[in-house]
This record gives C-alpha cells, structure tokens and sequence, in this order.
C-alpha cells in the first residue's frame, strides 16, 4: 500500500515538474495563436459595444486555455493516447447526460455544472480525431474495411447526439474531424470516391430526419430572399455588414450594422462580420491568412510526428480547425447556409474557445515530443 | 504499439502521411480561395450597393407634416385654426392577428365600427412598415387607458397631431368647407412627396380651392434607428414651412346677424362690396357643423344630413338655382336702354294682361287691371310686368341674353370656391340641349320678368347687382383678401382680376337706379318702408318667382301666406348707400310669400349689421340731405 501510495506520488512529481518546467511549446504557432486572440479580443470589445464584462469573461478563458495549452504541451503523446479513450467516453457520456437534462436556447446543447456551464459537443471536437487517431494508431495503414466501419461507428454515435440536440453544424464539424483522420490515415481515394457516392445517396434520407428548422436553413441559405425577416435575415443583414465594409472598412467600433443591432449574434457565430465591417478586405484576408499559417503550422508539426496517432491527430485537428474557420466564413459571406458554427478563438464562447487551446497543447505535445531527425 | 514492429511501416507511413497532409492543405486552401474570393466579391464589387443598403437600414426617413393655414375674416377673427390632439396610429407589420388586436384594443379605446371601416380602408393605401391611424381624437381617458395597457399592444402607438378646427362652427360650412381624412381618390391626385406624413385634405370650399397654399410644405427628419426601428438620434433636420394663412373678405359679424335674420328658413343670402367684389357675407340656410367631418363623420350623422328634407350640405348661395322673378326686371330694363330699344322717359301701357300679337295667350300683370302708362322708373318701381313683357318681346331672346351674359347669368362668376353652378340662362342653344321642342316666343315674353327656364344663384345676382351699382363696373367676387406666410409675416394682398365695364351711358344707368330707389322710398314701391331709419338710402329690387306655372288661367284667390310661401320664391336684392354703394346684397328665400314682405327684411338686418353697426372708423359719411338727388327723372323720393 505504501509501495504504491510512493510510486504514485513520485509519479505525480514526476508529471509535476514535467509540466512547470520550462516550457517546450512551438514558438511561432504560439505567436500566432496569441495574435489571433488579440485579433478576437478587439473584435469582441468592438462588437459588444465596449462590454468589459464579456471582454474580460473571454480574456479569463483564454487564459484558462492558456494555461491548460502550457501544461497539456507537457504531457507526452504516449500518455495522451493512453488517456485518450476515458476522454471520448467522457465526452460522449457527457453528451448523453445533456440529452437527459440539458439546457439551451430552444437546443439542449448546454450542461450547467454550477459556476461552470459548457457545451459537452465542443469537447468532441477534440476528442473526435484523438479517439480516431488512437483506433488507428497500432492498425495497418491504410485502413481496411473493417477499420471503417469501426471509425464509422466512433464517428457516428456521438455525431447522431449532437445532431439529436439539435446541433447540425457542431455535428457535422465533429465528424469532419474524425473523417479528417481517416483521410490522413492514407484512406485510398477510390474508397473516399466510394464513401462519397454513398453519401450523395444516402441525402434525400437525411433530408427526411432533418427537423424544420434545419430545413429552413437550407431553403433560406438556397434562397435568402424567400425569408428576408426569418431565417433570411441574418444572411442578409450579415452580407450587407460585409459588403459595406469595403476595402479599408468602416473603422473600429463605427460598424453601424453591428453597433445598432441589424447583425444578429454579432459578438457570436456572426462576429466575422463585423470584422468584415470594421476592418474591410484587409482585415479577412488577414485572418484569415492567419489561419492559413495555423493550420500550415499544425501540418507541418504532425509531419514531423514521431508516431501514427501523434500525426493523426495534430494533422485532423489542424485540418478540422481550418473547416470551423471555412465554414464560417463561407456562413457570413453567405455561400453556406446558416449552420451555427462560431468563428474559431474569435467569436465569445468559453467551451469552444478552451477547448480549441486545449488542442493546440496537443498539438504543442507532439512538437515536443517530435522525432529528432527532422 | 511495438516501436521495433512500427518501424519499418514507419518511413512509407510518414511519406504517405505527408501526402496526405499537402492533399488536405490543398483542398483547405482551395476552399480559402473560395471564401477570400467570396469576400473580394462582396467587399469590393458589391460595396456600393451593400453600402446603400447598409445606409438605407440605419437611417429613417421621417416626415413632418407642415402645419395648415389659419383662415381668419376680415377683421381677424380666427375661423380655422389648428389644434393640438391625439390619435391612435397601428403599424400593420407588427400586427400578427389584426381582428383579434382590434377586437382587444376596443376593449380598452372604444372603436366604433365606422373607425374599423375607415382604418381597414385606409391600410390598403399604406405600405405595411408605415403608420395608419385607427382613431383620431382621443379623449383625456382613452389616452390613459391606452397607456397603462400598451405593453399588450406593440405596433400601436398614440400619436400626436395637429387637427383642424373650426370654433364658429356651422357658421361657415358653405365657405370655408371642411378638410377630411384622405382617400384613394385624393392619393391619384396628389403629390405624394408633398403629402407624406399628412392625413388630411381640404374636401369643399376654401380649404379644398386654396388647398395648394394652405398646405405649406413637409419637412423631413433623417433619423438613425436600431433594428428595432427605435430611432436613436436625428442626423438631419429640415423643419416643415407652414402652409400660408389666409385673410377673408367676410366679415364674421354680418354672416352671423344675416344667418340670424333667415331664422332657421331655408335660403341664401350674399353680400358683396360693389366697388371690388369683396365678399361681405355668404350664407346657406341651413347648414351643418364641418367640425364632423374633420376626423371622419360617423354614419348615423352623415346619413342625418343626407336625408335632411332641407339638405343642408347644399350650397345654396353658389349652387341654388332660382328663378329670379322680378329681380332681373332692373337688369332688363338696362338693356333696353343700352341696346336702344327704349328710352327713360319712354311709357308702356299696362292693363293686366299682355298679348303677343297673333296669340290668344295672355300674360298677366300682378295688379288685376294694370298699373296704367309706366316709364322705365315707375315700371321697376312698382314691378309692372307688361313693361318688361313688351320689352323683352321687342328685344328678342338673343339680344337678351347676349346682354344678360354680360352680367354674368348664364355661368359661374369666377369666385375662388369649387364647384360653382352657373345657374341657366334661357336660350334657345340652352333650349335645343336638353329638349326637342322649338324655342317659343312666349318664353321670350317671360323671360322678360324672370320666369320659366331661368336658374340664378343668388351669388351671380349678387354679382349683377354688385355692377349695377358700381357704375357698371364688375369685379370678379372673392373670399380671400390677402394671404401671409406666418402669424408674423405680412399680409399680401391678393390681386383681383381687373375689373370690366358693362354699360356705356351712365344715365341709362342712373334711370334703373333711380327705379330701384323708387321700390323702397315710393309709396308704391314693392319694398316701401324698408328703409325706415335706416341712416343710408337704399335702392333694392323684390322678386317673387313662381315655384311651379299656373296651370290655368283663373286668377288664384287664395292670399294666405302659407299657401303662398309654399308656391313662391321670396327674392330681394339691394345695395345702399345709394348714391355711394359699398353693399349689394342679394337674398333669396326659398320659402317665402313675397319678396318684399319676407326676403327684404333679411336684407335690412344685413344692412343695419353692415353699415349701422360698422364701427364709425369704418362707416362712410351720413348724408345730410338726402334730397339732393332725390329727383331723377320726375320721380318723388320719399323717406
């Protein structure tokens, strides 16, 4: 009993002083990541109308996300992968538990644990592609039938909850992590044409399980002028908030679409928007440059992964950061339908934005554990 | 698991992975493309119209009605004013259930029926984002109630406005008209731009003829909302210009003691100053309260004045048509002067009954064996039709009427109101439109006193007379003296048109008046004794016109007034001073026996209300004498 009480806590000192050593994190995706967060925060204030509340609740998140970035960045990837099963079932667990008695805004996507309410759905977004990569990891690549089925199966359950929220656009950014995953896993491209066709098949079913709403969505994304003060409305108003942004942009805080309340979820899902609003052409194209860089940054890092699972993950959740980062984009500038789904460290939200660092220690964990050859 | 087993899958397992990787970058940054270019599109191709867009949504238009013209009478009486109320106004797209918000609202602000009727109309001539008022008026506990339950009624709001009053109330209903809520057929005919915002227009009379003046022009607030359309600070101001005021030639004190001399007899009386065709007074009887009109007059009261046996929304002053009976005996006998079929001094011999030579038809004097030989003068004194018949016989109806339309009969006198009827002047033209019968000479014949086709309002006697005594010289009548652009600004004077001359030899002239005279100062005049302590002389003109033609020869014996009121039109016209008129007046009463003894009286208040009670500032110089002209002619004059 003592023995183990000893190797336990030796153990934990072990991991302690790993992770409050000087840190090994990868200096230029940290730089950007912190850009991005200022970019976020600037955009926030402005977009809040000068709240200092919610400027303040989201710098404390980011420096929650921070602090857990550092210290995930820490733990090496055997130890991550080894966990990395007890956080999938965590996670969907949680999910089944929003099912029963979750709260939201007309969707039970929120799980209110007293001072701390959080989306269960954005911690697949991480624990997707670690689950995946981990399924993959000891497998021969690329991945047989059989592997696909499974991953299928990992993907599909806890897609099919969120979607069960209702939550589509989450549920399909879940998935496209882990398919993500298995497209990096070497998945043959006849089998991706295959699965492709399938899908495309399989469409007019979905399309009978969707709710209304969600078929709203689609109409109205297909034709926005069918609806202009429903579901149309926030393409339109979000279109008109980019479009007279110009070039240049209107100025900081001088964006009227946001300032007198035409955008809707201006300080969320619609905050690259006002970006669009306030900084013009400049500012997307720096953004999103600056993701462009992010992303490169996570691919490069997953190249140089020591094993499987290391590059499987990094390289999905580089990937499926882009996707957010596309979709909403796409979302805003109206060549998506209106899926939910919030502007990656920009838009005000605690889970997603914790959650996101909380990856990007993962992927800071494989840069320190990286294969010494490079 | 086994690094030693992983190892040689390794090397080919991390080409593959970074394959893949720059496979899945590249579909990434394709896709980025894609949504760069989406927003290259946007931002730089489509700025300026989400520009426009984005302004259109921050910024409302919202209109200020200009405040309407005040009209005052001659002396600054304020007779349409302006006054400050509040109404109920719904904005349609936010009413998701309109009947039933309706069927709750009146339980809170009473809603008659004829409020919904009028406000369901009214939707549809407005655009649904705008502001359609249910109610006008609201009363002091209305405006409570409604405030304490508005949360349940988004989308309706209490507005306040300006609305049109008229404190004499029925007294110039005829003149001054009513303004009224605008209808479909108002919105073809005006400009939108100038009537944003406002919800009334002038319907009759003055308010509808100076509509353009008194309306003024709309100002415009542009005015930065939120989404919810909560406007949050004005960004440009431009104040509405009031529309101009207008000063009238009537004089509310006359109207008034001439509305009081008809006591409540169905008829029309107009006042006009010869020397520049002011309009003194113009009064209907009877009338109706144009303050009903104002914010929409309910069925019950509208079908009350429809079915009035008296028809009170009849313009009877410049819309009745009356013979005129012997009131056009003097303008008759002036033509005969001036186209030269008589002289003064030239006699007709009156026996009772004139024949037309080769008809077996008579036509009657008034007096059962005849007046004997009368002249010009005694023939309008004592109205003796034999005079006239011959007169109008020798002349002919051509000639007759070529020299009456001169006068103004036969068409509208051109009076700043709408509407105005031009009465009939008897011709054959006139004749041949509405009939297939030929003209007869015995219309001719009485035509000569004012019988048959003739309908004359008693605005164009007025008129007439109005020439008559002032040389000949007519002016076209008119209500508006003089508009101002504000309380503060002066008043500019409205030109009239110049003024024609009818007549050509002032002793013709001075031969009718000098018969006009005779009807009120000779013992045998029609009106002997009106002017008994009356500090002016009048010279006047009675006429009592037949309501329907004998129907047999017989001479009617039954004298009781009631029965003759029934049958006649009273008629009296006058002007005083005589020899320096500033009056002329004409009265008809629909229901009176005889012109001298029921239509000349009204005719005196009017004058004693004119000239007795005008201020002395005002009053023209009492002659001394008024014996100085009191021969012309060889006719006696007694007072």
């Amino acid at each position: 009993m003592n023995a183990l009480a000893a190797t336990l806590s030796t153990r934990a000192y072990r991991l302690g002083r790993r992770i409050f050593s000087r840190p090994r994190i990868d200096l230029p995706l940290a730089v950007a990541l912190c850009v991005l967060a200022a970019i976020g925060l600037t955009v926030l204030y402005s977009a809040s109308d000068l709240n200092n509340a919610m400027l303040l609740g989201q710098a404390t998140r980011f420096l929650i996300g921070a602090v857990l970035l550092v210290a995930i960045s820490r733990i090496p990837p055997t130890l991550l992968r080894a966990w990395t099963p007890w956080f999938y079932f965590l996670s969907v667990g949680l999910l089944l538990v929003v099912m029963v008695l979750g709260e939201g805004r007309g969707a039970t996507r929120w799980l209110d644990l007293g001072a701390l309410r959080f989306q269960p759905s954005e911690l697949l977004k991480l624990s997707m592609p670690m689950m995946v990569a981990w399924y993959l990891h000891p497998r021969r690549l690329p991945p047989r039938w059989r592997d696909i089925l499974v991953v299928g199966l990992l993907i599909v359950i806890p897609s099919a909850l969120i979607v069960k929220q209702p939550d589509l656009g989450t549920a399909l950014l879940v998935a496209a992590a882990g398919v993500f995953a298995l497209f990096l896993a070497g998945l043959q491209w006849w089998k991706i044409g295959a699965m492709l066709g399938a899908l495309a098949a399989a469409a007019p079913v979905a399309w009978h399980f969707l709710h209304d709403y969600q078929r709203e969505r689609v109409l109205t994304f297909l034709h926005p002028e069918r609806d202009p003060l429903g579901s149309g409305w926030h393409i339109i108003q979000s279109m008109i908030a980019v479009g007279s942004g110009g070039i240049l942009g209107k100025g900081w805080h001088h964006g009227t679409q946001s300032r007198l309340e035409f955008l809707p979820e201006h300080t969320t899902d619609f905050i690259f928007a006002v970006l669009g609003e306030e900084f013009g052409l400049i500012g997307v194209l720096v953004l999103l440059a600056l993701y462009a860089f992010i992303v490169g940054r996570c691919l490069w890092i997953a190249a140089n992964a020591r094993d499987t699972y290391s590059r499987i993950l990094a390289g999905a959740f580089g990937l499926a950061f882009f996707v957010y980062v596309i979709v909403n984009g796409g979302m805003i500038s109206g060549l998506l339908p209106v899926v939910g789904v919030p502007l990656p460290l920009v838009s005000y939200g605690g889970t997603s934005a914790v959650t996101l660092l909380a990856g990007f220690g993962v992927v800071m964990s494989i840069h320190a554990h990286r294969k010494w050859v490079a | 698991m086994n690094p030693r087993r992983e190892l040689p899958d390794g090397r080919t397992e991390s080409a593959r992975f970074g394959r893949r990787a720059l496979a899945g970058l590249a579909i990434m940054l394709a896709a980025l493309l894609v949504v760069a270019g989406r927003f290259v599109y946007l931002q730089v191709y489509e700025h300026g119209e989400y520009s426009t867009r984005a302004q259109a949504n921050r910024v409302r238009l919202r209109h200020l009605p200009p405040p309407r013209g005040l009209i005052y009478d001659r002396e600054g009486k304020l007779l349409a004013d302006n006054v400050p109320a509040f109404r109920l106004d719904v904005v349609p797209d936010k009413i998701r259930h309109m009947d039933a918000m309706l069927q709750r609202l009146s339980a809170v602000v009473p809603l008659t029926d004829d409020d919904i009727r009028r406000f369901k109309q009214s939707l549809k001539q407005h655009r649904p984002f705008e502001s359609v008022p249910l109610k006008f008026r609201l009363t002091e506990s209305e405006m409570d109630r409604f405030a304490v339950n508005a949360w349940q009624f988004p989308g309706v709001s209490i507005q306040p406005y300006l609305t049109r009053n008229y404190p004499y109330g029925p007294e110039f209903a005829h003149v001054i008209g009513y303004v009224g809520r605008i209808d479909e057929n108002d919105l073809k005919r005006l400009d939108p731009d100038r009537y944003a915002g406002t919800t009334h227009v002038g319907k009759t009379g003055l308010e509808k003829q100076y509509e353009d003046i008194l309306h003024g022009t709309p100002g415009y607030e542009l005015v930065e909302v939120n989404a919810a359309q909560r406007p949050l600070r004005v960004l440009q101001h431009v104040a509405a210009k009031p529309g101009e005021n207008l000063y009238l030639t009537i004089d509310e004190r006359l109207q008034r003691a001439t509305i009081a001399a008809f006591d409540g007899r169905p008829g029309a009386a107009v006042a006009i100053d010869p020397r520049n065709g002011d309009v003194l007074a113009m009064v209907t009887v009877p009338d109706f309260d144009p303050n009903l009109f104002v914010n929409g007059i309910s069925q019950g009261d509208y079908s009350a004045l429809l079915d009035d046996p008296d028809k009170p929304l009849l313009n009877r002053a410049m819309r009745g048509g009356y013979p005129p009976g012997s009131t056009i005996k003097p303008f008759i006998g002036l033509a005969g002067l001036e186209l030269g079929f008589r002289n003064p001094s030239d006699t007709v011999l009156s026996t009772g009954t004139f024949y037309i030579p080769g008809y077996s038809r008579g036509f009657r004097d008034d007096q059962r064996y005849g007046a004997g030989r009368v002249d010009l003068v005694q023939a309008i004194t004592q109205s003796v039709n034999t005079y006239f018949y011959s007169l109008a016989y020798k002349m002919g109806i051509q000639r007759l009427d070529a020299f009456l339309s001169t006068f103004g009969f036969g068409r509208p006198t051109g009076i700043d109101l709408p509407d105005e009827s031009g009465g009939v002047l008897p011709s054959p033209e006139w004749k041949r439109k509405i009939s297939r019968e030929p003209w007869f000479p015995g219309e001719t014949v009485i035509a000569g006193i004012g019988q048959g086709y003739w309908m004359v309002t008693p605005l164009q006697m007025a008129h007439a007379l109005a020439a008559l005594a002032d040389g000949g010289e007519a002016h076209t009548p008119h209500l508006v003296r003089a508009t101002s652009d504000g309380p503060d600004s002066p008043e500019l004077p409205v030109t009239p048109d110049p003024p024609r001359q009818l007549t050509h030899a002032p002793a013709d002239l001075a031969a009718v008046r000098q018969g006009m005279l005779g009807v009120v100062y000779d013992p045998r005049g029609t009106a002997y004794g009106l002017g008994d302590g009356f500090p002016y002389r009048i010279a006047g003109k009675t006429g009592t016109a037949e309501r329907y033609s004998r129907t047999t020869n017989a001479y009617n014996t039954d004298k009781s007034h009631a029965y003759l009121a029934k049958r006649h039109r009273a008629w009296f016209i006058c002007y005083a001073p005589a020899d320096h008129p500033q009056i002329a007046i004409a009265v008809a009463l629909e229901a009176g026996a005889w012109g001298g003894s029921d239509a000349a009286p009204i005719a005196r208040k009017m004058l004693d209300a004119w000239l007795a009670e005008t201020p002395p500032s005002q009053r023209p110089p009492v002659p001394v004498t008024a014996s100085a002209e009191g021969t012309v002619a060889g006719v006696p004059v007694t007072r």
